[in-house]
């Protein structure tokens, strides 16, 4: 297996793909020019509204789909190098949308173990791994349960469950609280921001939850196939008017203050905390 | 005025008699009168969805009437049959219900069930497809062309062209980017304003029934655990919380701002927080 | 309601019965099921049957839900029942009437015809029951792993068979929902004549059939990325090793079909 040595665990280089068109029809271009680095145990978002690219971007980082110009690297390794398709997918995990859809085995602890069995790990060490993996989301006294009969955010930590068994360096989860309720949502965010911090797992989560990508280290945006901001979350957030031009929206807080400023407030816009928030409020009316 | 809907101690059980006895409504009792939108929210399990399938018939209750205009719909099974197209139901993530080979078949599909006359079916289609911004030419394609967020529409529209006095929606913006929501909205705003039609709409996001509805029902544990306008109800903030839902962020601010000394009322628009703050700015500069 | 299927459940539990190998059960469930047809006396099945309420008293799985998982099967227990009511010629005739005629040997043979579907049933139920689909698939892999030299792709068929359990509490909700929505939109699924009534399933049947595609489409891309390639270089979290408990089951089995056997030679 490669080490990970490089700052970046995923680099996006010139990368160009057009979706193959149905018979003679011709195909749809999603990128021409990308260029992303993702650094080593970082926290990323990709904001961008439905049709940005961004589902099409995640199946890069594991060869699920191979560009069609410029190149992918995960831990330096190309990901259209056939000899190398498992070294990549196991250094990135991906956690999908439906939960119902990636779950394959009838039993918790049957389906977490899937991964590290196809990676020909041997099996008193994929016990330990399961075992370990169900503590860290937290689902270890359900590893006998069914599935079917979790809800839809114990569902999806099962998932997670599933790709941390293999033990990689970096989580791709793509919108993976499309389908949940807020509690499922609050359970997924918690699960993997202490991944991220206790495990130093690279994290990259695709959503178009605001609020979720408030709490991350980096937000990008996605606009039409490249990216449209980059930066902390109160670097991305604080640019108002352009992620309305994009339609998309900053966090509430966001909002109120740059509503506000409209009518001759002066507020900062990187205040993503309600109680910040206050603070600045507060502090601008009685001064 | 009469009330269009009323329930009365309505209570239901799921497999009586079987281990899996559960009862998912108990004793609830509410009103809602012509032309009101009203929101439900609840967390997963509180049995919002059992309450929807009472409202149309497609679950009867065990104990307690739905009355539709006055009238039982369990009484003759004529009203029953009524009640599914004067109450129309969109269930949440609609768009896994379209079968037909084109838009317009599967949007004519409820209306056709009516019995109504072609020409009558002819002007139902078109219309509801307005209201959801379907352009002539979509109305010939495969509705498995469309994207998702077209899907939805189109599966609305379907419920919208039997013309509901009464329409009833799950969850319509679940895993829409904010642009796609907010197209959704408008169109249920649509209908209600040219059919002077009730809404009901479940949601999670306690910004839009806060912008949204009229007043709030608030299922908790089987029950009805509150009624009220949307100011009335998010004062209970850390009741709402106890039941695992949220407070709008902006509303969260303001319960910072009173905490911190700022004698506000409590909003949950951005509109409305604006409004009270530049007040109270005017005010406090002015002395 | 559909959701009431308790067809192919598993129910988790630890009971003597849970904790048999796989491979133990199917080959012991065979026994009894050719040893079920071996029986001809009263005695033979007296037998088998406290063989079969012991094993059930001794798996802990309630009876209620055993009895409830046969209710879809009543229709074909009764219709052998009367199958050989009348048609049993031979024998003391209890009574006739209209031309049908009812022997004392026809209401053994129907007796004892439906006693063996339901021992048959009750016997395929205890197996799934008591044994998750993965280790019942892991186990009959296993049991068939001579054919792969023959080309029989035996790894595939099991992995298929285990995707199939896993996804049919998943359908049959599905399915559950789309009746919901299409009833909501005035489906009428219970009046009509045959054809209508067939006609009805089309706005079931399709989006059924969208959605099952789609998911095995995004399965199949969840099962790449978790790096799986077929069977080849796999390994198992849990070996499958037989245990003492596995030869007193065996033992008892084979002593079951003999007393069987050796009762059927003397005419009993």
């Amino acid at each position: 297996m490669e080490g990970c040595n490089l700052a970046e665990i995923i680099s996006v280089e010139h990368l160009a793909y057009t979706y193959p068109g149905v018979e003679d029809a011709p195909g749809v271009p999603v990128f021409s020019d990308l260029n992303l680095k993702i650094e080593e145990g970082s926290f990323v978002a990709i904001l961008g509204t439905n049709g940005c690219g961004k589902s099409t971007l995640a199946k890069h980082f594991n060869s699920i789909l191979l560009p069609s110009g410029g190149k992918v690297y995960v831990c330096g390794i190309d990901t259209s190098n056939e000899g190398r398709i498992m070294s990549v997918r196991r250094n990135v995990g991906m956690v999908f949308q439906n939960p119902d859809n990636q779950i394959v085995a009838n039993v918790v602890e049957e389906d977490v173990a899937f991964g590290p069995e196809n990676l020909g790990i041997a099996s008193p060490e994929i016990r330990n791994r399961v075992d370990r993996a169900l503590k860290q989301v937290d689902m270890y006294e359900y590893r006998t349960h069914s599935p079917s009969l979790l809800s839809g955010g114990q569902k999806q930590r099962i998932a997670i469950a599933g790709v941390i068994a293999m033990e990689p360096k970096c989580i791709v989860l793509d919108e993976p609280t499309a389908m949940l309720d807020p509690r499922g949502r609050q359970e997924v965010m918690d699960t993997i921001t202490r991944l991220n911090q206790e495990k130093k797992i690279t994290v990259v989560l695709i959503t178009h939850h605001m609020d979720e990508a408030a709490r991350c280290q980096r937000v990008v945006v996605l606009n039409k196939g490249v990216v449209a901001a980059d930066g902390t979350p109160q670097e991305v957030f604080s640019q108002v008017p352009l992620l309305h031009a994009l339609g998309l929206a900053a966090p509430e807080t966001v909002e109120l203050c740059w509503a506000l400023n409209q009518q001759g407030f002066d507020l900062p816009l990187d205040r993503l905390d309600p109680a910040a928030c206050a603070q600045a409020i507060f502090h601008e009316v009685t001064v | 005025m009469k009330p269009i809907l009323e329930i009365d101690n309505l209570t239901y059980t799921y497999s009586i008699g079987t281990p899996f006895e559960h009862t998912a409504l108990d004793q609830v009792s509410f009103q809602v009168q012509r032309g009101e939108f009203i929101g439900i929210i609840g967390h997963t399990g509180s049995g919002k969805s059992t309450l929807m399938q009472q409202l149309n018939g497609l679950l009867k209750p065990t104990s307690g009437t739905v009355l539709l205009d006055g009238k039982d719909i369990w009484s003759d099974k004529k009203l029953t049959r009524e009640a599914r197209f004067r109450v129309g139901l969109v269930f949440q993530y609609p768009e896994y219900q379209l079968f037909e080979e084109t838009v317009y078949k599967d949007i004519a599909f409820g209306p056709r069930n009516m019995g109504l006359s072609n020409e009558e079916v002819d002007r139902r289609v078109r219309e509801a497809a307005g209201f959801v911004g379907l352009t002539e030419q979509q109305l010939e394609v495969s509705p498995f062309d469309l994207s998702g967020g077209q899907k939805r529409r189109v599966a609305i529209a379907g419920v919208i062209a039997m013309e509901p006095e009464v329409l009833i929606l799950d969850e319509p913006t679940a895993g829409l980017d904010p642009e796609g929501r907010a197209e959704i909205l408008g169109n249920i705003q649509a209908y209600r304003s040219a059919k002077n039609a009730t809404i009901m709409m479940v949601s999670h996001s306690m910004e839009d029934v806060a912008r949204l509805t009229d007043r709030l029902l608030v299922l908790n544990g089987s029950r009805l655990a509150m009624e009220g306008t949307p100011a009335e109800v998010f004062r209970h903030a850390e009741q709402l919380q106890q039941m695992g839902l949220n407070i709008p962020q902006v509303t969260q601010v303001f319960l910072h701002l009173r905490r911190l000394g700022l004698d506000v009322k409590p909003v949950y628009t951005i509109e409305q927080a604006a409004d009270a703050l530049k007040k109270m700015k005017g005010e406090v500069s002015t002395c | 309601m559909l959701r009431d299927i308790t067809l192919g459940q598993y129910f988790p539990g630890n009971s003597p019965i849970h904790r048999l190998d796989p491979r133990t059960k199917l080959i012991v469930l065979v026994v009894y099921i050719v040893t079920l047809f071996l029986a001809q006396s009263w005695i033979s099945y007296g037998i088998l049957f406290l063989f079969l309420a012991f094993t059930i008293r001794i798996s802990t799985i309630p009876l209620k839900a055993i009895v409830k998982g046969m209710k879809p099967l009543v229709m074909i227990l009764l219709f052998t029942g009367i199958l050989n009511l009348f048609f049993t010629r031979e024998g003391e005739v209890l009574v006739s009437f209209w031309g049908l005629v009812i022997t004392v040997d026809g209401v053994q043979r129907a007796i004892l015809m439906m006693a063996r579907i339901l021992m048959l049933i009750t016997c395929t139920f205890l197996l799934t029951y008591t044994t998750s689909p993965i280790a019942l698939t892991d186990g009959l892999e296993s049991l068939m792993g001579p054919l792969k030299k023959i080309g029989v792709p035996v790894h595939e068929l099991s992995m298929m068979m285990c995707i199939a359990l896993r996804f049919i509490p998943t359908l049959i909700e599905e399915t559950d929902k789309i009746m919901c929505a299409q009833k909501a939109r005035g489906a009428d699924f219970e009046n009509g004549s045959l054809m209508e009534r067939a006609k009805a399933l089309i706005p079931i049947l399709v989006p059924l059939f969208v959605s099952a595609f789609r998911r095995a489409d995004e399965l199949a891309t969840a099962m790449e990325c978790r790096c799986y390639q077929g069977g080849q270089g796999r390994t198992k979290m849990k070996i499958l090793r037989y245990h003492r408990n596995d030869m007193t089951a065996f033992g008892i089995g084979a002593a079951l079909a003999a007393v069987v056997v050796v009762l059927g030679s003397f005419g009993l």
